[in-house]
């Protein structure tokens, strides 16, 4: 018998010794994934998973994982099997060419127009 | 404080020790459950749940410091089974998690409408309490419902399983509603509506959802309430919770944590 600091553990009475049999594949609840709202009209965020058997479950669960720390104004939960990915073995599609920088906004300069265009209403 | 007088004192008093204890109580025996919970994110909200309850009394402590009871810490950890106002319900130790479900549903639908009771109380102090807590202490109530729902109609072993820990649990969860001496004193002052009134919430709130989750109440005839925990006497099973909750406190109760 394991003896343990921790008196639950000794009321629970655990034999060591059990060898425990790893689950089938059924005896597992799917995962869902949690959507994180912080305030309303804003995104939700994706934040993570549950494991739930069904929906109403996994809202009481992403509640406590992912709404405990900062504000959250409402919460989405949708099963991981409605989810339809890209392949890794594709990732290539997501390179950009230097040559195509102009696509990024970063690449303008337009501060000093900005501060010139507001000089003139304040004026 | 706008108590009127001392009577109104000693029954603010005796209500707040027999609420704060309860949720002391009941969160210590449902942390009990930290460590082994059936899967990891019910084994995390269920703790969650129970610092929850630790942290209410914690406030109720407060409420009766302010009243002239010792500080809370020493309120809780210092005293022996006789001086606790428990009901029985939360003393008995966790048992099958089936067991813990139907205590915690039971339990909570009773706490959830006495704080909304007393969210409109003339105890302003304690009606400030049962408004911070009302969205705590809903999520508990779903969290309670969802899981009875869920094993009541899940299969025949489960529903078995509710129905007999609700048989076990039924005349333990009436003893929640023992009367108190005061009853009068607080209704007229406009503190509390009483127990009665309570009791009476409570089986409008919990009949239909227990239905709902293809669960019996126990026949009427046979409802015998645990009384006697509010007054001092508890079940055997008070003591040693008590011993193993103060074991660490009491090595060096001066301590600074």
């Amino acid at each position: 018998m394991h003896k343990s600091l921790d008196p639950r553990v000794n009321r629970a009475a655990l034999d060591v010794e059990q060898q425990i049999e790893p689950l089938g594949e059924l005896d597992q609840f799917q995962t869902f994934e949690v959507f994180h709202q912080k305030k309303r009209g804003q995104q939700h965020v994706h934040v993570g998973i549950v494991h739930a058997p069904n929906a109403n479950m996994a809202l009481l669960y992403a509640k406590e994982q992912y709404s405990r720390r900062g504000t959250t104004a409402n919460l989405w939960v949708c099963p991981s099997s409605c989810v339809t990915a890209t392949e890794y073995f594709d990732e290539d599609i997501f390179e950009t060419t230097n040559e195509k920088t102009y696509r990024d906004p970063a690449v303008y300069k337009v501060m000093d127009r900005i501060k010139a265009y507001k000089e003139r209403q304040g004026k | 404080m706008d108590f009127f007088n001392e009577a109104h004192v000693d029954a603010a008093k005796e209500l707040l020790y027999k609420m704060a204890d309860d949720q002391l109580i009941i969160g210590h025996r449902n942390s009990e459950w930290t460590g082994f919970g059936p899967l990891l994110e019910e084994d995390i909200a269920f703790s969650s749940m129970a610092q929850d309850k630790i942290g209410q009394s914690e406030h109720l402590y407060g409420l009766l410091h302010e009243l002239g009871e010792a500080e809370p810490d020493t309120v809780a950890f210092t005293r022996n089974a006789p001086q606790f106002h428990c009901c029985h319900l939360v003393e008995l130790p966790i048992g099958e998690y089936d067991f813990s479900l139907i205590r915690h549903f039971l339990f909570d639908m009773a706490e959830a409408i006495r704080f909304e009771m007393l969210a409109n109380s003339t105890y302003e102090g304690l009606a400030q309490i049962a408004r911070k807590y009302k969205g705590e202490i809903k999520y508990h109530t779903m969290h309670a419902n969802t899981w009875v729902k869920q094993l009541g109609t899940g299969n025949e072993e489960s529903n078995t399983r509710m129905q007999n820990s609700l048989n076990d649990s039924w005349n333990l969860a009436l003893g929640i509603f023992e009367p108190g001496p005061h009853e009068t004193t607080l209704k007229e002052a406009g503190i509390f509506e009483g127990e009665a009134v309570l009791k009476e919430k409570w089986l409008e709130l919990v009949t239909p959802l227990l239905e709902k989750a293809n669960l019996q109440i126990p026949d009427e005839s046979t409802w015998e309430p645990f009384y006697g925990g509010r007054t001092g006497e508890h079940t055997e099973h008070l003591q040693p919770l008590l011993d193993e909750m103060t074991e660490v406190y009491s090595i060096d109760p001066t301590a600074d944590w």
